[in-house]
């Protein structure tokens, strides 16, 4: 029997999740903006305004990710518990990477703080350099595959009752070394970096920063568009995991993510919308002496990743593919929980719409007017 | 299967680290909010300049505390995946909903509001500012209610039933697991707990500057708020102990009988004040559990039973069972030794394997049969994964004397709140040097108090990850224990640093003080 309710659930929590990890690519430019405060930053002061600016916004990304997280655990766990615990050193790679961001903007300016001031720039790098890679290799796997197994009745198996396994011991090196999903990491970072230098000149008030923005702009801009292109060519013309909806076997279709866009037209034209927006954004800051390019390569980001994880999860496609076993790859209807939690979930995400308004508010109540030398002088709380 | 438990115990011992390192950080923050928010407060309703500068001045040290407590959460979240795979899957059903309203209830209100709070003193009006500040305390706090009912429900599993399609339990009453009464117990014990560490570190604190002779206005105005507002809080926190020490003995008797190093249960059981252990005691041995004791006659019959004679079990009866008690829905039953149950889990287990494989051949009667051999013995399907019967009693001392030290500061805590109260009202507080010395002094101890209790309630409850229905060694990930080694030292190095520089900027925060806005 079919419970189209329980699909509906199931699609819906898809999309929010999708949404979680288009915010978090998007508010990935606090980490891009990160790999570039010595680029951009010449001067002590000029350092100290890039670091604040990024300071005010660390926590959105941090939490976007706690979200995140939270989120995947909750509406589909066993990809919560066959990913994290099956791809161990990419996420714990991951974690590090964040760990040492978040005290780094607070202990970095303060007296005594044990490691010294460099140390923390160099966690923000790190984390700048290495979260934004290993995130977007972690998400290329929903295209390309990992090599796991889920048996749930190893359950029954006193001695060893484990349902998840990895089947290589890598244990998630090997997606990080693997050369597609590292072409989405790098177009991850480039991106990151782009979205860095159009929030720096946006939001900072200096001549000389946003000079260096604007050159170095151009400099991200080319690597970003190269590995995002080969990325998505390659996307559209491999083949993809396919499930057929009567039997629920897995099965290899050639062209089966440019099937999807095709035949899901309101994503297709999100997808193209936010490729748009991206290179909108971009050239707008590069040719003209708009500030503004943050709203539209933003926008863009948000809308273009959306609907890369919604043709990883929609249309009978499976979103965690097994290439140990194609029959154990995870979709979104044999991963989720159960009717009832989803329902409980959707009734809380009623509330998303006004946390993202006071969201917006506090944020523009802070960064209504641009940061500048002078405000790092006279401000009581700087980093 | 050595190499199989070396994983449970190092992703144990991540765990553990993780855990207490976040809990050095989150009670701070739990407090001190709701301290700031009431400073802010005076100062918004008096216009008084002096109390801007005592709201920010607290406000610098909560954001050197704060980040490290986000920090070590993440890591919390993420490793019930990367270390609790089986855990994840067996329970997400329940347990990962928490966790999400988390996110988007609480943990957006703080960071979002943090920021106006730290960044908005010039840009947003006065009582935006104040709301702010009073929102990250109520976020805050609220973030505790979402994880706390997490754990609770892992103390006992209410609101679910186990789903033998897709082998895992699943959620099907929402109220039941948000309003279970451990769950209320443990969120109002724990963040009273932490109201109470930050009363004692502001006033630690300030008792410094009073030594010091400096900052005597900011000192004594914070010792004020502080001392009331600990006060109340420690009167709460033993009220809530109280409770939260009944639930243990209705819901948790091993963890009570580990709590008390009781073995041989008896009617109108003593509570034991001071005691010392019996080293390398075992279960079956003849040896005296205690060296020494001393006990208030009847208490804990009381304290667990409401009923000053009621038959309180030792950790002898739980394994040997026999014994009379009533259950949840009020009838008496005679408990099953702790070999019947974990012969019932082993009936559940295989009846769970047999329903899969009728249901693989289609056999709706076989499945019906099987289904009902589990419902009926799924009260010990984590039994099942046990061989011995003795793997059911937790670590005896840690449980017993932690369980000594939370509560005996406890009370003297509010002993030394009232006295505080006392001292300040008389004005004899500021030339009092020795309670100022001791005032300083509590800083640790509350740590101590703090970190114990999470030890009386997650090692006590050991070896349960859910309460009867999943033993820890059930729930880990396929991994080498090789690399949860590694990792745990990585944690472990990493932690310690940035606790060296947490203290290090802390204590050179407060010798610098307010005099530059904190600065």
């Amino acid at each position: 029997m079919i419970d189209s309710t329980y699909i509906l659930l199931q699609q819906y929590w898809w999309f929010i999740i999708s949404l979680l990890g288009a915010l978090l690519v998007f508010l990935l430019f606090v980490q891009g903006g990160q790999t570039l405060i010595y680029t951009i930053g010449k001067t002590e002061i000029e350092r100290k305004m890039l670091v604040n600016a990024l300071g005010r916004k660390w926590e959105y990304t941090f939490t976007t990710l706690v979200t995140f997280g939270g989120a995947f655990f909750a509406s589909f766990p066993l990809f919560y518990s066959t990913s994290f615990g099956g791809a161990y050193w990419v996420w714990m790679a991951i974690l590090f990477c964040f760990i040492i961001q978040a005290i780094s903007y607070e202990y970095r300016s303060k007296p005594n703080n044990f490691l010294g001031q460099r140390t923390y720039e160099t966690f923000l790098f790190i984390n700048g350099l290495l979260g934004t890679i290993l995130l977007g290799t972690a998400v290329a796997t929903f295209f390309t595959g990992s090599q796991f197994s889920v048996e749930k009745m190893n359950l029954t198996n006193i001695a060893n009752p484990i349902i998840s396994s990895w089947e290589t011991p890598w244990h998630g090196l090997e997606a990080a070394l693997n050369v597609h999903n590292l072409t989405l990491g790098l177009a991850v970072f480039f991106l990151a970096r782009i979205l860095g230098l159009l929030y720096f000149m946006n939001y900072i008030n200096d001549e000389a920063i946003l000079a260096r923005a604007k050159k170095n702009l151009l400099y991200n801009a080319i690597p970003f568009l190269v590995f995002f292109l080969t990325f998505t060519v390659w996307l559209l013309l491999r083949d993809g995991f396919a499930v057929n909806p009567d039997t629920k076997e897995v099965f290899m279709q050639p062209y089966k993510y440019l099937h999807n866009l095709i035949e899901m037209p309101l994503v297709l034209i999100t997808f193209l919308a936010g490729v748009v927006l991206v290179l909108l954004g971009i050239g707008r800051s590069l040719f003209t002496s708009c500030t503004k390019g943050i709203w539209f390569t933003g926008a863009g980001t948000i809308l273009t990743v959306l609907s890369l994880f919604l043709i990883a999860g929609y249309n009978n496609t499976a979103y965690y593919p097994s290439t140990f076993n194609l029959q154990h790859s995870l979709t979104i209807f044999n991963s989720s929980s159960s009717k009832f939690t989803l329902s409980v979930m959707s009734i809380v995400s009623i509330l998303i719409p006004f946390v993202a308004t006071y969201i917006w508010f506090a944020w523009r109540a802070i960064t209504r007017k641009k940061i500048d030398a002078e405000e790092m002088g006279t401000e009581s709380h700087t980093y | 299967m050595t190499e199989y438990l070396d994983v449970v115990d190092w992703s144990r011992a991540q765990f553990a680290l993780t855990a207490m390192y976040h809990w050095l950080f989150v009670p701070l923050t739990l407090g001190l909010a709701f301290i700031m928010a009431f400073m802010e407060t005076i100062y918004v309703r008096t216009g008084n300049e002096e109390w801007k500068r005592i709201t920010k001045f607290w406000q610098t040290l909560f954001g050197v505390n704060f980040a490290i407590g986000v920090a070590t959460g993440l890591i919390l979240e993420f490793e019930f995946g990367t270390n609790w795979s089986n855990y994840s899957w067996f329970v997400g059903d329940i347990f990962g909903a928490p966790l999400a309203i988390e996110g988007i209830m609480a943990f957006f209100m703080e960071s979002t509001f943090i920021a106006v709070m730290f960044f908005g003193w010039n840009k947003v009006s006065k009582k935006f500012h104040l709301a702010s500040t009073w929102l990250v305390a109520l976020g805050a706090n609220l973030s505790a209610l979402w994880i706390l009912v997490a754990n609770a429900w892992m103390q006992y599993p209410a609101g679910m039933h186990f789903n033998p399609d897709t082998a895992r339990n699943e959620m099907h009453n929402f109220w039941d697991v948000l309003f279970s009464p451990v769950a209320i117990n443990k969120f109002l014990h724990t963040i009273s707990s932490g109201y109470v560490l930050a009363a004692i570190f502001v006033i630690g604190v300030s008792a410094w500057y009073l030594l010091k002779k400096r900052e005597i206005q900011l000192a004594k105005r914070s010792i004020v708020i502080a001392a009331v507002f600990g006060l109340i809080s420690a009167l709460f926190l033993a009220f809530t102990g109280d409770g939260s020490a009944y639930q243990v003995a209705q819901k948790q008797p091993m963890k009570l009988a580990a709590m008390e190093g009781l073995y041989e249960g008896q009617e109108g059981t003593g509570l034991v004040v001071i005691g010392a252990l019996t080293p390398n005691k075992k279960f079956d041995d003849e040896k005296d559990p205690f060296i020494f004791k001393i006990e208030i006659p009847k208490l804990l019959s009381f304290l667990g039973y409401r009923n000053f004679d009621a038959f309180v079990p030792g950790v002898n009866d739980l394994i040997n069972g026999g014994y009379t008690y009533t259950d949840a829905q009020g009838n008496e039953q005679i408990a099953l030794s702790a070999e019947q149950k974990i012969a019932r889990g082993k009936i559940a287990i295989k009846a769970l394997g047999d329903y899969n494989e009728a249901s693989d051949a289609g056999d709706t009667e076989q499945m019906k049969y099987y289904r009902s051999i589990l419902e009926e013995n799924f009260l010990y399907f984590g039994y099942g994964y046990l061989n011995d019967p003795s793997s059911i009693i937790p670590n005896i001392p840690l449980t017993f004397y932690s369980f000594r030290v939370m509560v005996g500061l406890g009370f003297l805590f509010i002993a030394f709140f009232a006295f505080i109260i006392f001292l300040a009202f008389k004005q004899k507080l500021q030339n009092a040097k020795w309670v100022l010395w001791t005032s300083v002094f509590m800083i640790p101890l509350v740590y101590l108090a703090s970190q114990a209790g999470w030890i009386v309630a997650e090692v006590g409850r050991q070896p349960w990850v859910i309460q009867d229905i999943l033993p820890t060694m059930a729930a880990v990930s396929r991994i080498d224990a090789s690399a949860v080694q590694i990792t745990f030292v990585l944690f472990a190095v990493i932690f310690t640093a940035l606790l060296i520089a947490e203290i290090k900027i802390m204590i050179k925060q407060i010798k610098i003080g307010p005099k530059d806005g904190g600065k």
